[in-house]
């Protein structure tokens, strides 16, 4: 049964080159909106890595974890933006 | 067999469009450029991706097996989830970049600046 997933675990590796490209610009990112960028783009590979890491171990648990970190890490995305605006709260 | 074909061709689409939201991020000389690369390829292939996990969790269903289904489901979640988010945090971080003076390389005309320009002088006028 194994080998049918095998596939998912290469679409994991090719997500993990995305997440070192835009960790790039996250480091050299020469305003503070590029590396909120770089970041958003992170949070949102994580997530189909998540389901796609589930998808692999055929583990719904790591599918629910997938949900939660989106609604999360758009609270945090939404948060460090109004931040950046100025303003109070 | 068929069936299977189906799942490796959205897997194909969606990390070829997640590896050009990648480059984008790197290749392209703005802020909004690369949100509109780091953001848009990035949730198009997230919706091919998940898809072909859906297809999966339907294909254990119809071969008799309970995980199936509940993978499909609550990878359809996950979807909603990420079809909701994505595009609402883009726009607050365009916004957001705006108002903190960062201007759009080569742009000619800058609409918004000009809008929210006009609103202040109409409160000024309004105070006076």
């Amino acid at each position: 049964m194994m080998e049918f997933f095998d596939e998912y675990m290469i679409v994991l590796i090719a997500l993990l080159i995305c997440v070192i490209m835009a960790m790039i610009r996250v480091v050299k990112g020469p305003t503070a909106p590029d590396r909120i960028v770089g970041l958003d783009t992170i949070n949102t590979i994580v997530i189909v890595g998540m389901v796609a890491f589930g998808a692999a171990f055929s583990e719904v648990i790591y599918i629910d974890v997938a949900i939660v970190y989106a609604l999360l890490s758009f609270i945090s995305t939404l948060f460090i933006a109004k931040y950046l605006e100025g303003g109070s709260f | 067999m068929w069936f299977e074909f189906l799942i490796y061709i959205l897997l194909g689409i969606g990390v070829f469009f997640n590896i050009l939201g990648g480059v984008g991020l790197l290749r392209f000389p703005d802020v909004y450029t690369r949100l509109h690369a780091g953001t848009k390829c990035t949730t198009f292939g997230s919706i091919f991706i998940t898809g072909s996990v859906i297809l999966l969790g339907l294909k254990m269903w119809y071969l008799g097996s309970t995980d199936g289904s509940v993978l499909a489901i609550h990878t359809a979640g996950a979807l909603v989830a990420i079809l909701l988010t994505n595009p609402t945090g883009a726009h607050a971080i365009a916004r957001a970049a705006h108002k903190s003076g960062v201007k759009p390389v080569g742009a000619v005309v800058d609409s918004l600046q000009d809008k929210s320009d006009k609103r202040t002088v109409n409160k000024k006028e309004e105070e006076k």
